[in-house]
């Protein structure tokens, strides 16, 4: 029989698993990590005994409740951790779990695979010691590791504040935030981000923390590169008081979210160019139906929300699955959920203001610098290609490897397509979409088969 | 309105090679890609550049392309990776072997120096290969090339012997007026010339059926994918007598392995497809066990013309004269592709190639009905 599938367990997947429950239905609920949270509400190993407040802080009530409803639904549910999803086609998931590989018919999914880190690339990035800021964050929630002793951190968006501040928390010495956003673009979005007052105010709240206890917290500052011999030593910045250096052993950086799109793409969808999330997304209704009609879409994984639209889409997403499934929904809760999602919607206009994207970095990146790490390709590689003529992503990719590799672009195809955009003189949306391929993550040789 | 020599219709390797060594001989030509040159079928495919296994019908023409490759940075620029390996054809059982040895037998005389390996001799000389094969047939001097670089860097280098390249342009219609054809396309574009090259690979078929010789062809998608960089193990290329996968590690270490059929995701784009996968994953660790535990990366299809006689079809057409065919290249049209746009030239240029076409004639087709 062909099942009601969810891709991911995070706030979203969760979310839509518990809607589709409590109306009878028992989906399949496929996920890679070993326990259900996602990335945000990233859960520690069983045998690890720190307090929700101490791993979650402010969100340990909202981490706490979709643990447990994942914990109390399990039975209700086919929850299937630790499996990855490498390929879609054709009403079908393929699978890979503990080096098996199989297939999942499935006459209704739900996708809701998230995020990544949006990476720019500078001199130095590929030195240990560096990490995204979300990966910083899982290494403090998941092990309860600092990446360093000395940790400096950069770039822009909401992650900034909140890790940098989790990280002085739990012990660790920040040694400074450097925010890229100016301060006057955090100024002009103000009247977008009163609309979440409560966010808003979270962020203040991490932002005044962390200068009240005396890190330095810099705005309008670029991260210029980062120094050392085995591992990060020390990094240069600067900003309109001139260049600046600080000694640190760890560095996590990034430029906001990007959505984990591959699934989508693979299963047919539609795609448009978002200048909000500055990517392709793939299109979906308000309440979360993708052009393809047994796919639905959830979560940060069809454009950056956070985590709190993340639930509610999710939740959304399901009554519409289940409403087109026959299902009698009353109407009041699904436009409680769309008008939710809009007022946040809302808010992420105001964010985009405060955090800017750095339009001047795809200019300004030295040619030297690896932009695809799995390949080794630098800047000036792909805008060598460019000058040859080309200027679509997918053949810049045939001719110089960028995205080809072991990340298939999910690290480097936002700061390619940036360097690809600036060099060709077109706008970033007018050079093609990095076209996904199975696999959606390494698939070994080797794997056991089921019939 | 553009007034040429020769409009050819099609930018993999053939129209490509075409427009290249038309350019060099001083003809004016029109080369109209409807993507990009070089990125369907010319660009995505393995990169095999072998003579071993083909038709003894193709090989005349085949020796022609091994010429050509010797020269390829003089004639596109770029080395394209291209390296004569040397092509492994493996057996499994001992027929396969007698074919292999038949094989031999039959093509000696085309230069291909080919070598009947027994198990012995096999795990001697390649003790990377698994323990199923019983046996190979080894051309030292085949080889293999990044088609992704070589099939675009032909139209590159068409583009600097004169030739008008023009990508993203669809043709909208062909007409021949008595004495001319002429080319229009959807980016507004026209185009007269006395001679139409139709190397438009899997798409090839309409423009031949507008003319009155339809071609019983389809489209195949054969599955392609790629291991993350590898110790360097694989000295050869290979590939497995019978059919099934085949296999070459490129420089920097990662392996291309092919086999199996994809499937069409439209008209133009195809995906290898789980099952083809799954299969070249499991053929893989049986003929190359050092591949266990292996990653692959990435995956890739595209769309490839298929004769029944998986023959080309080259040359003149029978209906319209000044209309020279080339494609059907049944996924084999790589290494050969460039002598074909040589063979083209000398239609043009001097009346007659110099190697015979007659096995690839059209005509083969006239008697058939297609559907």
């Amino acid at each position: 029989m062909k099942s009601v599938v969810i891709i991911g367990a995070g706030p979203a997947g969760i979310r839509a698993a518990q809607t589709l429950v409590e109306h009878g239905v028992r989906p399949v609920l496929l996920d890679e990590a070993a326990r259900g949270g996602g990335q945000i509400y990233r859960r520690q190993p069983a045998n690890f005994k720190r307090s929700a407040v101490k791993l979650y802080g402010f969100e340990a009530r909202k981490a706490n409740a979709l643990h447990q409803t994942i914990d109390t639904l399990r039975e209700q549910l086919d929850y299937r951790p630790e499996t990855l999803v490498w390929n879609a086609e054709d009403g079908t998931l393929d699978t890979l779990h503990d080096g098996h590989a199989a297939r999942l018919e499935f006459s209704k999914v739900i996708v809701a695979t998230g995020a990544t880190d949006r990476i720019l690339p500078v001199p130095g990035w590929t030195l240990p010691g560096v990490y995204s800021l979300g990966a910083a964050q899982i290494a403090l929630k998941f092990q309860g590791c600092a990446i360093g002793e000395r940790v400096v951190f950069a770039g822009s968006g909401p992650l900034l504040y909140l890790v940098a501040y989790q990280y002085a928390k739990a012990g660790a010495k920040v040694v400074a935030v450097l925010d890229s956003s100016p301060f006057s673009a955090q100024a002009r979005a103000l009247p977008g981000l009163l609309s979440q007052p409560a966010t808003l105010a979270k962020g203040i709240y991490y932002r005044g923390w962390l200068t009240a206890h005396g890190i330095a917290v810099h705005q309008g500052a670029t991260l210029n590169r980062i120094d050392g011999e085995q591992r990060v030593q020390s990094l240069k910045w600067s900003d309109s008081n001139g260049q600046h250096q600080l000694d640190c052993d760890a560095v996590a950086f990034a430029h906001g979210l990007r959505s984990e799109t591959q699934l989508a793409d693979l299963l047919g969808c539609e795609f448009a160019w978002n200048p909000l999330n500055r990517a392709w997304l793939p299109t979906r209704d308000n309440a979360g139906r993708s052009s393809i009609a047994q796919v639905y879409l959830a979560g940060d994984g069809a454009g950056i929300m956070g985590a709190d639209a993340a639930e509610m889409a999710g939740e959304r997403a399901a009554l519409a699955l289940l409403e087109d499934i026959g299902y009698l929904i009353p109407p009041q809760r699904p436009a409680q959920l769309e008008q939710s999602l809009k007022r946040i919607g809302d808010f992420r206009q105001g964010l985009e203001r405060a955090f800017a994207f750095p339009e001047h970095w795809a200019a300004e990146v030295a040619d030297d610098v690896m932009v695809c790490r799995c390949e080794e390709v630098r800047a000036g590689d792909i805008r060598e290609v460019v000058r040859e003529g080309h200027w679509e992503i997918n053949r810049v990719k045939a001719h110089c490897r960028v995205g080809m590799g072991r990340c298939q672009g999910r690290m480097c195809g936002a700061a390619a397509a940036e360097i690809i955009a600036r060099e060709s003189q077109r706008p970033v949306s007018e050079i093609g979409r990095l076209r996904a391929q199975a696999p959606i993550k390494p698939l070994p040789f080797g794997l056991e088969i089921e019939a | 309105m553009i007034e040429v020599d020769a409009v050819i219709i099609g930018g993999g390797i053939v129209g490509a090679s075409a427009a290249l060594f038309l350019g060099k001989t001083g003809r004016r030509v029109a080369l109209l890609e409807r993507d990009f040159c070089g990125s369907h079928s010319s660009g995505v495919n393995y990169g095999g550049v072998r003579r071993q296994g083909r038709p003894l019908s193709q090989l005349p023409l085949s020796q022609k392309a091994h010429a050509i490759w010797a020269q390829l940075p003089q004639l596109i620029g770029i080395n394209g990776e291209y390296q004569r390996s040397g092509h492994l054809k493996l057996a499994r059982s001992l027929n396969d072997l007698h074919a292999l040895q038949d094989y031999a037998d039959s093509s000696q005389g085309f230069g291909l120096d080919l070598q009947v390996l027994d198990r012995a001799q096999l795990r001697a000389r390649f003790p990377w290969v698994g323990d199923v094969a019983v046996g190979a047939s080894y051309c030292p001097d085949d080889g293999h090339a990044n088609p992704r670089l070589v099939s675009p860097a032909f139209a590159q280098a068409a583009r600097r012997h004169g030739a008008q390249v023009h990508e993203q342009c669809v043709v909208t219609s062909v007409e021949h007026d008595g004495q001319r054809f002429r080319v229009r396309t959807q980016t507004g574009l026209e185009v007269h010339a006395p001679w139409l090259l139709n190397c438009a690979g899997a798409w090839a078929g309409n423009l031949a059926a507008q003319f009155g010789e339809p071609v019983p062809m389809h489209s195949g998608h054969p599955a392609m994918l790629v291991t993350e960089p590898l110790p360097l193990v694989m000295n050869a290329s290979t590939g497995v007598e019978g059919g099934g996968i085949y296999a070459r590690q490129v420089a920097r270490g990662n392996c291309v392995l092919g086999g199996g059929q994809g499937f069409a995701l439209d008209n133009a784009r195809a995906r290898p497809g789980q099952s083809a996968v799954l299969e070249i994953l499991r053929q893989a660790v049986e003929l190359y066990p050092f591949l266990e535990g292996a990653q692959a990366i990435r995956t890739w299809s595209g769309t490839e013309g298929y004769l029944p006689d998986r023959q080309p079809v080259i040359g003149h057409s029978r209906t319209q004269p000044g209309l020279l065919h080339a494609f059907g290249f049944a996924g084999a049209g790589f290494q050969i592709g460039p002598a074909v746009g040589q063979a083209l030239t000398e239609i043009i240029c001097s009346g007659a190639s110099k190697t015979s076409l007659d096995a690839f004639s059209i005509t083969r087709f006239h008697s058939i009905s297609v559907a």
